[in-house]
């Protein structure tokens, strides 16, 4: 059992901040780190994975510093947001090599292990250079387990990956939260976060802006005001119908169609085919206005 | 050292395309060793002109320019350094195994094409290849160290190695007396100047350093390097993409 804690950690590049005084604690059981492209979650993973120093704070692992504390990676597996590997090895000499790396007494008996937990068996004995990307992305995975590491960190996994690889390393990531160890996984899609995350902390532009379970995430991401664009037979109508049902604290007439401002989205999407209905309103269109996750973000941000 | 990082380190350099270099600038040395012979009759005059203008001058920095940023420089480009850095191993281990495979290659593939197209070309009973084995091994450690250490600094390796090499060691060092003061290529020369004796003004072997000092500053600049390579390892920043 292991834990990472980020105390107050800052990193900037000349004048541009990548993470801003980011404080988390991440222990075992699986955790999402969820944001938009280039909020820094690659930045932050790598200074968890001793790559990166932070600009001020400090990243410790069970009390060590992991700042060039290359001991760290007895205990740390890290599966690269890059592609390279060693081509010109086969997916099994690649393994057995990052075992011997490792030291462990068995380099042959570790790799058969980490290979069948990523189902690579067969493939084994091809060059990497001749894997699909579904492929290198389990022989990653295999090398960051090959020492049974109580800290897997995986820069977007799920980047590139069919819908079966997909649910194979859900699968796999689940079972190893389960075994006790502490997994931290960067994604900018909420789906797959809150599918096999307990804890999601969500990063948008070098900050922490929230952090919980997904229950509470869904709901801050869902709880706030949402915006809609309507297409009906007879706009007007049913605009004073919204209002007068209180469904929806602003609407606006003016675009040529009916663009409204709801802040309970659970009460106006139940409110609205209901006020259609008794008004003898016929909808031809109901179309959510801001529902990209940067607009969530966004939101999350202000908040 | 590191059996395993030296193994992967091997077929790094030897896997990639870049490999073929490593045979064919030697190839053609030799090649041009059997032209000087032919032309000049075996002339030992003509062997020490192929050897400091061709053999020493460019071939050999060339090749350890190609075989110092082989052994580290792509896989810092292409971040698959990552698995090498993300093992609780030392980072002096990582850069002393890979100058290991670095020296071989170069002795392999610089230092004995070398003595051989000198061999080939014409000599006086394997004086001057002696000499010259004995300064181009000297050079090619300082060279692969310097050229080592210039991959983890910078990505831009191969152009300030290009441009050390070639046009600071060559061209300025032809104009400017005063360069040749700050060269591997002279420094290591001293070592082929105090073997051949009292040939080395016959033939016109001559180093610009005198010989202590100029072992003196190929042991600093190779050690100095190796404790840069070292220091900069261990705060490699890798890209993120972030």
């Amino acid at each position: 059992m292991s834990t990472l804690v980020l105390d107050g950690v800052s990193r900037w590049y000349g004048n541009v901040v990548a993470a801003n005084d980011v404080t988390m604690t991440v222990g075992p059981g699986i955790t999402g780190l969820l944001g938009p492209n280039g909020a820094g979650k690659s930045t932050l993973i790598a200074m968890m994975g001793g790559f990166l120093a932070p600009s001020a704070g400090t990243v410790t692992l069970d009390g060590t510093a992991v700042w060039r504390h290359p001991d760290i990676y007895r205990a740390i597996g890290l599966v690269p947001e890059t592609e390279a590997m060693y081509d010109m090895v086969t997916g099994w000499q690649f393994v057995v090599a990052n075992a011997r790396l490792h030291g462990l007494p068995d380099p042959a008996a570790a790799a058969r292990r980490a290979l069948e937990t990523v189902e690579m068996m067969d493939a084994k004995d091809r060059e990497i250079a001749t894997y699909s990307k579904g492929m290198k992305q389990r022989v990653k995975m295999a090398t960051a387990l090959v020492h049974d590491p109580s800290v897997l960190l995986l820069d977007e996994p799920f980047n590139g990956m069919d819908p079966r690889q997909r649910l194979h390393l859900m699968d796999l990531l689940r079972r190893l939260g389960q075994e006790g160890r502490t997994v931290l996984f960067s994604s900018h899609i909420l789906e797959e976060v809150e599918e096999i995350a307990g804890t999601i902390e969500v990063l948008v532009a070098g900050r922490h802006a929230a952090s919980g379970d997904f229950r509470r995430i869904r709901r801050l991401m869902t709880e706030r005001p949402h915006q809609y664009t309507i297409a009906s037979s007879d706009d007007r109508r049913l605009a004073a119908a919204i209002v007068a049902d209180g469904a929806a604290d602003t609407v606006d007439l003016s675009g040529g169609s009916l663009a409204v401002r709801a802040p309970d989205v659970g009460r106006f999407v139940h409110a609205l085919p209901r006020l259609a209905r008794d008004n003898g309103v016929r909808l031809l269109e109901v179309s959510p206005a801001d529902e990209s996750l940067e607009s969530v973000f966004a939101y999350l941000v202000a908040r | 050292m590191n059996a395993v990082v030296m193994q992967l380190t091997l077929r790094g350099l030897l896997g990639r395309r870049r490999a073929l270099l490593l045979l064919v600038l030697p190839a053609l040395l030799l090649v041009l060793a059997g032209i000087v012979r032919w032309a000049s009759g075996a002339d030992v005059f003509a062997t020490v002109g192929l050897t400091e203008n061709f053999a020493f001058g460019t071939l050999l920095p060339l090749m350890c320019l190609l075989i110092g940023t082989g052994v580290i420089g792509s896989e810092i480009d292409d971040g698959s350094i990552v698995y090498l850095l993300a093992k609780p191993l030392p980072r002096r281990t990582i850069i002393l195994s890979k100058l290991a495979v670095a020296w071989g290659a170069a002795f392999v593939f610089a230092v004995l094409p070398l003595v051989a197209a000198v061999e080939i070309a014409g000599d006086d009973g394997g004086r001057l290849g002696l000499a010259y084995g004995v300064a181009a091994t000297l050079a090619a450690l300082t060279y692969t160290s310097l050229f080592v250490a210039l991959s983890v600094v910078t990505r831009n390796a191969v152009i300030i190695g290009l441009l050390y090499a070639l046009l600071w060691e060559t061209v300025l060092g032809g104009y400017v007396p005063g360069i040749r003061n700050v060269s591997v290529r002279q420094w290591a020369l001293a070592t082929a100047e105090s073997i051949l004796g009292d040939y080395a003004y016959v033939w016109g072997v001559l180093s610009a350093v005198g010989q202590t000092a100029a072992l003196g500053l190929l042991a600093a600049t190779t050690v100095g390097a190796v404790v840069l390579a070292v220091r900069r390892l261990e705060t490699l920043r890798l890209t993120a993409t972030d």
